[in-house]
């Protein structure tokens, strides 16, 4: 038993058994002995993993105190080094829930150990963790413990097993989001054709992907006085300077490039040319401004009609990029061209 | 239209002095392949070679997938309108050497190229690690342009798929399917109950090496046409593109393409199937609307119930695959996609670069981003360091040992949008 692996579970005042309402108040505190539902759940991971001990915050204090809760939370957690930490459930409590979310989050990402919790579908703490914690899904209220802890001691025990977690059907967790690449039986044709006959029957089918939700970037207001205004080119056309020094994938890019333009009167070849993998190269090589049009930019600028070229031009590659790699180049180059004080960006794509 | 696919079950290949089917084995002659190929001066040097399922042979950069098979009656032989006069596809006697392949490799000529593993890990994620392959690596001349080169290279696979067809020229077929379709009137009195469906095909018809033919006309320059289902089953239709390996319709798919064949399997059965329209995708929204617009019009017209639309690429062609299902479900045909996801490599992304409401019944042929491991091979054919510029490989994508990391965007037919393989994506 004391080769098992290490549990270390969080709950709130009331399933700590402190107190209700009245005591939401209390400061995080560590107990080594199992309180309340970590009780119950030592005994479903079938004698392989044991809960070393419990952590119990008020609700209240916990999101009066974020930080401070936090790092002492994080700092317990660092000492006991369990292998997997355990909050809640917290079913639909919604301060409950935060203070699982966050502490879900914090232990995921900062110590890197697996974290299960579980929360009513509609808890406001899901969004927080759900990419990084597994997030059983609870009923709206403590009524579902006895089914909520033995999903949760299921997904406990095959993490400390080092067993591969199954889909959310299989094991009654909250989609992560996580589009996984399987091989299933049946070809896609053929499933595409069964699910067309469903379709046609009225009978029950399923897509096998749900259509995305997009965010929706509002319009910067227009620029009054181009002549005073500094522009930045920003492009997703692959344009990199030769050798490409900073090695941006020519497809599914993992990284953007900035490069010193504010010497040149164009991206000319052989200086620059294209790494992009989606488009025949060989125009964009020949002339790298049809992609990226440094040349006019810098004409724009003689004549006075702008401002100012900004003195970096940005690049990456568009094709198979991830939306998520795409708004995390977004918002980094964003706030640099944000900070270096430049009023537009033409960003050409292909 | 009526035809008869007669498969020759190919059980072994092997390079010879002759080139002939006996017992199932396939018998290729090296030197006439070679002079033959090397008729187009543009062609410097050919290496022919075979890889087996199940041999730790990795063939890279591959171009394309072509079957071998001869026209036994009805029609021409070859692939009328690119390699053969224009004669009408779809109709008489076809044979097929089943289960061999031609697998073209060779220089560099975009970043488009793929991989095909015939044994391990890598065997999973192509289908064309089962076939019997044929490899040809061209080297053209020097100084010649990459769209030259790539329509070289295209002719040279589509001849030599010809050559090693006429293997099977006087061989009794071990099996022989017949594709039988009268007009959409006689079909549609024989089934007066079954909804009718058409397959609306995207091709990758952007130019600049990425093209389809029909007939040997670029399908860029089409407005969306009606093929009877036999058509592209028998030759029609080939591939010209170097889009991304995982999901570039070869033309090996395109000669077996499974949403026809699954289709077909289900006509008279369950549903009417009434053909498939070709539909080109085009960069510009101008184009994108104009061949939605005609698409939907063509499924208005012949009064189908229901359509399949299967895309090829990704990015921008999403659009163009959301704007065909928003307008034909608008119309109360009820429509069912094909595509596959760039989810990124954690899988965290969203995996379409557009996205519509009516888009309710959807198939996924997997991430094309999700990242593999593929064992080192004893052998590879081809050039192994080419993964470090291909689409879906990168700069160290070649470890040491000789293993090959790589995203499915690298491996030939993977997340195939015409249902070819079975991968998919679950959300987890």
């Amino acid at each position: 038993m004391s080769d098992g692996f290490k549990v270390l579970y969080y709950v709130n005042q009331f399933f700590g058994q402190i107190g209700g309402e009245d005591k939401a108040g209390m400061k995080p505190e560590f107990h080594s002995e199992k309180i309340g539902p970590a009780l119950g759940f030592e005994q479903l991971l079938k004698g392989e993993g044991k809960v070393v001990g419990t952590i119990i915050c008020g609700d209240n204090y916990f999101n009066e105190n974020k930080e401070e809760s936090l790092d002492y939370i994080l700092n317990l957690v660092k000492n006991e080094a369990p292998d997997i930490f355990v909050a809640g459930p917290a079913f639909n409590a919604g301060r409950y829930g935060v203070a699982c979310a966050e502490i879900s989050r914090a232990v995921a990402e900062e110590l890197n150990i697996p974290v299960v919790t579980g929360m009513y579908i509609e808890n406001p703490g899901l969004d927080t963790c759900k990419q990084v914690a597994y997030v059983v899904s609870t009923s709206d209220n403590a009524g579902g413990m006895r089914k909520a802890l033995p999903a949760m001691a299921n997904i406990t025990y095959k993490l400390g097993k080092g067993m591969e977690i199954g889909s959310p059907e299989e094991e009654g967790y909250i989609a992560r989001g996580m589009r996984k690449t399987i091989i299933v039986e049946k070809r896609g044709s053929l499933r595409a054709v069964e699910m067309l006959i469903k379709r046609l029957k009225g009978e029950e089918f399923e897509t096998e992907m749900p259509m995305p939700v997009f965010d929706v970037v509002q319009p910067a207001p227009a620029i009054k006085d181009l002549s005073k205004a500094t522009i930045a080119l920003c492009t997703s056309g692959g344009i990199v300077p030769a050798g490409n020094p900073d090695r941006i994938q020519s497809a599914s890019a993992q990284k953007w490039g900035k490069y010193d333009v504010s010497k040149r009167d164009a991206l000319n070849a052989p200086d620059f040319y294209t790494t992009h993998g989606g488009y025949d190269p060989v125009y964009a090589n020949e002339i790298p401004d049809r992609v990226a049009p440094l040349d006019i930019l810098k004409e724009l600028q003689k004549e006075g009609y702008i401002g100012k070229v900004h003195e970096f031009f940005y690049t990456t590659t568009g094709t198979g990029t991830s939306v998520s790699n795409a708004v995390k180049f977004g918002t980094e180059i964003g706030k640099e061209l944000k900070e270096a004080g430049v009023d537009g960006v033409i960003l050409t794509s292909t | 239209m009526k035809l008869e696919i007669g498969r020759i079950y190919i059980k072994d290949i092997q390079l010879g002095n002759e080139t002939s089917v006996k017992n199932g084995v396939l018998t290729v002659d090296k030197t006439s392949l070679i002079a033959k190929l090397k008729e187009d001066d543009r062609i410097k040097d050919v290496k022919i070679d075979i890889a087996k399922p199940g041999d730790k042979v990795r063939i890279i950069p591959v171009k394309d997938v072509i079957e071998p098979r001869v026209k036994i009656s009805g029609g021409n032989n070859g692939f009328p309108g690119v390699t053969a006069k224009p004669a009408q596809c779809g109709e008489g006697r076809t044979h097929v050497l089943y289960g061999a392949a031609i697998v073209t490799v060779g220089d560099i000529v975009g970043f488009q190229e793929g991989v095909i593993d015939m044994w391990g890990e890598g065997a999973k994620w192509t289908p064309f690690s089962q076939t019997y392959n044929l490899t040809v690596d061209i080297n053209v001349v020097d100084g010649i342009d990459p769209h030259t080169h790539e329509e070289t290279v295209r002719l040279a696979g589509l001849r030599a798929a010809e050559f090693v067809g006429q293997a099977g020229k006087d061989i009794t077929p071990d099996e022989v399917l017949t594709y039988e379709m009268g007009s959409i009137f006689e079909e549609s009195n024989k089934y007066p109950n079954l909804p009718k469906v058409l397959y609306a095909e995207m091709m990758i018809t952007q130019g600049l090496l990425h093209d389809t033919y029909i007939y040997g006309v670029n399908a860029q320059t089409i407005l969306p046409a009606l093929l009877h289902a036999n058509e592209e089953l028998d030759n029609a239709v080939i591939s010209g593109n170097c889009v991304a390996a995982c999901d570039k319709i070869t033309t090996y798919q395109h000669q077996n393409n499974s949403t026809i064949l699954d289709l077909y399997a289900q006509h008279g059965k369950e549903i009417n199937f009434m053909g498939c329209i070709m539909v080109p995708e085009h960069t510009t929204l101008a184009g994108k609307m104009r061949a939605s617009d005609y698409t939907r019009k063509l499924v208005k017209m012949l009064g189908a119930d229901a359509v399949v639309v299967s895309e090829e690429g990704y990015g921008n062609p999403d659009s163009d695959l959301l704007i065909i299902c928003k307008k034909c479900e608008k119309e109360g045909v009820k429509t069912v996609l094909i595509t596959d996801e760039c989810a990124g490599r954690d899988g965290m992304s969203q995996p379409l670069a557009d996205t519509a409401a009516e888009a309710v019944a959807v198939v996924s042929g997997g991430n094309v981003s999700h990242v593999v491991t593929l064992p080192p091979a004893d052998k590879v054919i081809g050039n192994a360091e080419a993964i470090a510029v291909l689409a879906g490989g990168w700069e160290g994508a070649l470890l040491e040992d000789g293993s090959l990391q790589c995203e499915l965007n690298a491996v030939i037919g993977s997340t195939s949008e015409i249902g070819y393989h079975n991968v998919t994506c679950r959300l987890y």
